[in-house]
């Protein structure tokens, strides 16, 4: 099987692929692009029941979102979700104003999207149309929300369960983790455990005010949840019902996590220095990997720059493919790597491209 | 006849025709647009209505200050101009 991966960045969207030439070394290409020029928050992989979509986010003329029925090389315009005309009484602080696309996935034909200030959409008609969920948004806890990163708050992670896609967990900065099992009519708060130190003291362990910077399932068994939170990483092998934090070597900050498709005690992290510098511990770029649940880590460099580096992986610029085997890593500065002996050693790929928001992988027969 | 005048830098998303018509407020000229393109609507208003934060326009070579109302009032031979802002790039 050869891989296909996509790039979401700050300048366009890439296409890249493994050629697997019998005999020869595998080695990925950039294959295409997309937008360039553009900002693309956010890249959905195509299935066999809904097309890829790309989610710009136009400097001057707003959010929009394209979908392909062939990898790329044609796209259209679709629908863009919209927030419902704002009450004069409302109490919000951030305008009822679609600012970005943070997060995409689907299961069973519907498709989500988490967003800037907020909201979460979901569309059963391809992106035909949207429809914001309510039974969220209208949560009071939500006023008590604030940004993380951006300015207002967002739902960056979207965690749909395997077993039973009615379930399903999103991740907010900075509003906790939320978790629905009917489908998104009813929510309940699943942040128990995080602790905030950027919190006056006697509210760190409110879970409604935690900043996880992102959540990662295993998609079986999917009751394993892996978080890279502001203030360090924490687990949940309960779908989230109680947290446990994990100290990970040279640094626990940072902002990506991707956990093993099938092993729940395999994940992978990139270190940073904490809170206000964001770059590789001591200039040097590597990634931190758990295989025994968080018990012990090994931190791994080759292939990685360790002198002068000062590339910060975001939230979304760490993937992992569905064998557990390849991963892929992009940065703000332009730098994308990837790795198929699942960590040990990375190639890199180009140290060329635009900042780079987010790393999807799609398999390809 | 009001004449409403797109950015070209909308054309990398969708047509902008040039149009003339009979409007009393920047929102009918704009409304005379939007008939000529639906899409246009979201591209220089957000879901609220408003003029997107990084859209400019000028009528009769005044930049409008006011994002929310667009009721202010055209002359007879007015031209509005849509144009994509420095800021926001």
């Amino acid at each position: 099987m050869s891989q296909r991966a996509w790039i979401a960045t700050r300048k366009g969207l890439f296409q890249v692929l493994l050629d697997t030439h019998a005999g020869g070394p595998a080695a990925w290409r950039i294959a295409s692009s997309s937008f360039i020029g553009e900002p693309v928050s956010m890249v959905l992989p195509g299935s066999s029941t809904h097309p890829m979509i790309a989610a710009l986010k136009l400097g001057h003329f707003g959010v929009k979102c394209h979908a392909s029925d062939d990898w790329g090389d044609s796209w259209h315009e679709i629908a863009t979700p919209a927030y419902p005309s704002q009450p004069e009484d409302a109490q919000d602080e951030p305008p009822w104003k679609l600012e970005q696309i943070w997060s995409l996935a689907a299961a069973n034909g519907v498709i989500w999207a988490g967003t800037l200030p907020g909201g979460l959409f979901s569309s059963k008609d391809c992106g035909a149309s949207w429809q914001l969920n309510e039974s969220l948004w209208d949560r009071p806890e939500r006023l008590e929300w604030f940004g993380g990163g951006y300015d207002v708050p967002g739902i960056h992670s979207i965690c749909i369960d395997s077993r039973d896609t009615k379930r399903m967990l999103v991740g907010i900065s900075c509003g906790g983790a939320w978790l629905t099992r009917d489908d998104g009519l009813s929510w309940e708060l699943r942040a128990k455990g995080m602790n905030a130190t950027y919190m006056p003291p006697d509210r760190t362990d409110e879970q409604n005010i935690q900043d996880p910077h992102a959540i990662a399932q295993c998609a079986g068994p999917p009751d394993t949840l892996w978080c890279q939170h502001h203030n360090g990483i924490w687990r949940s092998t309960d779908a989230g019902a109680l947290w446990h934090e994990i100290k990970a070597p040279l640094s626990s900050f940072g902002f990506a996590v991707a956990a093993h498709p099938t092993d729940p005690d395999t994940a992978w992290f990139v270190p940073a220095t904490a809170d206000q510098q964001r770059v590789p511990v001591d200039s040097a770029l590597c990634v931190n990997r758990t295989r025994d649940g968080g018990k012990s880590f090994e931190t791994l460099r080759t292939g990685l720059p360790q002198k002068d580096c000062y590339d910060l992986v975001y939230r979304h610029g760490l993937a992992v493919s569905a064998d557990g085997q390849h991963l892929m890593m992009g940065s703000t500065t332009g730098n994308l790597w990837a790795s198929a002996d699942a960590g040990e050693s990375w190639q890199n790929i180009s140290c060329n491209l635009p900042p780079i928001y987010a790393v999807r992988f799609e398999a390809v027969a | 006849m009001v004449r409403i005048v797109l950015t070209p830098q909308l054309q990398r998303f969708t047509e902008t025709p040039e149009v003339e018509a009979i409007a009393a407020t920047l929102r009918d000229a704009l409304e005379a647009s939007f008939a000529a393109n639906p899409q246009l609507r979201g591209y220089v208003l957000d879901e609220q209505g408003h003029l997107r934060k990084h859209v400019a326009i000028f009528i009769d070579g005044q930049m409008l200050r006011d994002r929310q109302n667009l009721s202010v009032s055209l002359t007879p031979d007015s031209e509005v101009y849509v144009l994509q802002a420095l800021s926001g790039g």
